[in-house]
């Protein structure tokens, strides 16, 4: 015990303010958030420390996982709200990824004024989030939105953009790959620079394509990187209410499975803690599901993380 | 999580064809495809700029003009706390923010140096563990949260709506900077060392130093983190006025205005300049902190 302390103890000694840390905020939390999932607690039988009053919620079993997966439309049409959570997560990351890319390899290259591009493409990522969505609400305004106005000028339909229809998950989609391709755009660009220049060299010296260069130097390159961001990209778009929630707000068409939480959580005369820690559990249980067969495959490859 | 000692160069030969051998029409091409890119990252913050100018109900009609009766009354009747205690809710921001940054880079800094340098166990758990952490959406968990803070007698404090932010800001840092210290060498570590450094001293005096570009990006990140987040901050800051910060300020102020986009575009636009400000200051060194980073993981 005294030598484990002797050699580890500078090590431990740094860690710990963060696992104190994490430990009371986020471990404590989270148990706690796991119990009332078996409970029915909400506004009205919580203890309320200011009132004194103690806490009159019950032990309910399962019931809140049964109901939840039973698909009920009472509470969150579950499996329907998952479809579209994997349509917007899988379809904002493919994006992401793509556009990010795409940018990353014309900033990659010798071009002039290529410090001036950068700037301007990261700044979505530097505009705090409401202030995005208060920009993209005002512009996708169906009568006054400057986007309408651009479409009905070169004379295409112009849709109730933010209503009761898929328009309406469609230009959340929009917003979101707005706001997320810096960070991947960033991340991708460091990847490219750190891809030594010898084998573009030895590449074009072999005769190779452009195509086949990125095919075969350019990609392989960006594996470990790529990896690494597509998974967090997949893990945050996944939990990603801010935009859903301040652009559409509780509109059922572009309901995902955290904003429906929030609806539980915040709306509603009796803000139901017990359903929203419910589906943090279940969207905790799909991502982990996730992560371990993204790890899976990845180590099929070879790669190791 | 590969140790890259090419990324520590911050400026490398870009590996396209150089400009010289580009055909006219690539070039064209090329410079077409990033002007368009940065019109569409640019235009809608350029278009709340715009719209801050206008009055109220020159902002909503149906044929856009850049100016309409633009002044700079909105900014005057915000500022003036017209709208809400603006200055105040400003000042409650940037103190929550700085002290975010503050916090969370100097956690993330010990935790990622940990992480890079020493073999300890619990290592793997704990680096797993920052990333099963993002997994959960935290906000549902305001009940128990609001109950810890309570506990601790840090509810409805800065301190305590700090300690929530850095808990969402510093496992993804800790992973960004692990990265970072990796790509510097070891041998700097053992000369200090050898020179008689405790291994704090090394930490403190030698690696983070050589570190900038990683903290950079970290302190960006924090930063942004705590600027404009909701729905912590409306659960964990007393309600009254004065205590508000500008995300909450602002947000009280949109559901209670929702017709008065010349106001909210001019407030957005004074809630946006901070963040774009430390966005400019650290922006050089985004692609070398954030590379060999997150992205090694």
């Amino acid at each position: 015990m005294r030598r484990f302390l002797d050699r580890h103890w500078y090590a431990y000694a740094m860690v710990l303010p963060v696992v104190v840390v994490i430990a009371v905020l986020v471990l404590f939390p989270l148990a706690q958030g796991v119990f009332f999932t078996f409970t029915n607690i909400n506004e009205g039988n919580i203890a309320n420390p200011i009132l004194d009053r103690p806490a009159t919620y019950v032990s309910v079993g399962l019931d809140n996982y049964l109901n939840v997966l039973s698909g009920d439309a009472s509470y969150g049409a579950f499996w329907g709200t998952l479809v579209r959570t994997l349509i917007w997560t899988f379809g904002c990351v493919f994006f992401h990824y793509t556009i990010g890319l795409a940018l990353a390899l014309l900033l990659n290259r010798e071009v002039r004024g290529r410090a001036v591009y950068r700037v301007l493409l990261i700044l979505p990522w530097a505009v705090p989030a409401f202030i995005s969505a208060f920009a993209w609400k005002y512009m996708f305004n169906a009568q006054y939105g400057i986007i309408n106005q651009a479409l009905r000028f070169v004379g295409l339909p112009d849709p109730v953009w933010l209503g009761q229809s898929d328009w309406a998950l469609v230009a959340v989609m929009i917003v979101n790959i707005w706001l997320g391709v810096p960070f991947m755009m960033v991340a991708l660009l460091g990847g490219l620079q750190s891809i030594p220049g010898d084998l573009y060299e030895a590449a074009e010296v072999d005769g190779a394509t452009p195509w086949q260069r990125f095919r075969n130097v350019t990609l392989p390159g960006l594996r470990s990187v790529s990896s690494t961001v597509v998974l967090l990209g997949i893990i945050w778009t996944f939990n990603m209410f801010a935009i859903i929630y301040l652009v559409t707000g509780p509109n059922p068409n572009t309901r995902i499975l955290v904003t429906y939480a929030f609806e539980r959580f915040f709306s509603g005369a009796s803000r139901d803690f017990a359903v929203a820690s419910t589906y943090g559990v279940l969207i905790l249980s799909v991502l982990l599901v996730f992560a371990g067969v993204y790890r899976r495959a990845l180590r099929k490859q070879g790669e190791v993380w | 999580m590969t140790v890259e000692a090419a990324s520590l160069k911050a400026v490398q030969p870009a590996r396209g064809p150089k400009r010289s051998q580009r055909s006219v029409g690539a070039s064209v091409g090329l410079h077409a495809a990033l002007v368009v890119a940065s019109l569409i990252a640019v235009f809608p913050v350029f278009w709340v700029l715009v719209t801050s100018f206008k009055p109220d109900a020159k902002a909503v009609e149906t044929t856009p003009k850049l100016l309409n009766d633009s002044s700079l009354d909105n900014y005057g009747r915000i500022l003036a706390g017209e709208k809400g205690d603006f200055l105040a809710w400003f000042g409650n921001s940037v103190l929550i923010a700085l002290m975010t940054t503050v916090l969370a880079v100097f956690l993330s800094a010990t935790t990622g140096y940990a992480a890079s340098r020493f073999r300890f166990p619990g290592k793997r758990s704990l680096m797993l563990s920052f990333l099963v952490v993002q997994m959960f959406p935290f906000a549902v968990l305001i009940v128990p949260l609001y109950n810890i803070l309570l506990a601790l007698g840090l509810q409805g404090t800065s301190l305590g709506l700090v300690l929530v932010y850095c808990t969402t800001a510093v496992p993804f840092c800790t992973y960004m900077l692990k990265g970072y210290f990796d790509t510097i060498p070891t041998d700097i570590d053992e000369a200090g060392r050898v020179d008689g450094l405790s291994p704090f001293g090394v930490f403190w005096r030698l690696v983070l130093p050589l570190a900038r570009p990683g903290l950079a990006v970290t302190a960006f990140y924090a930063f942004l983190t705590a600027w404009g987040e909701v729905a912590f901050a409306s659960a964990f800051l007393s309600a009254a006025d004065e205590s508000k910060t500008l995300a909450v300020g602002l947000q009280v102020f949109v559901q209670q205005n929702r017709t008065e986009w010349g106001h909210l575009a001019a407030a957005s636009i004074l809630v946006a300049i901070p963040a774009i400000v430390v966005f400019y200051l650290v922006q050089r060194f985004l692609v070398t902190g954030l590379s060999s980073g997150a992205v090694k993981g």
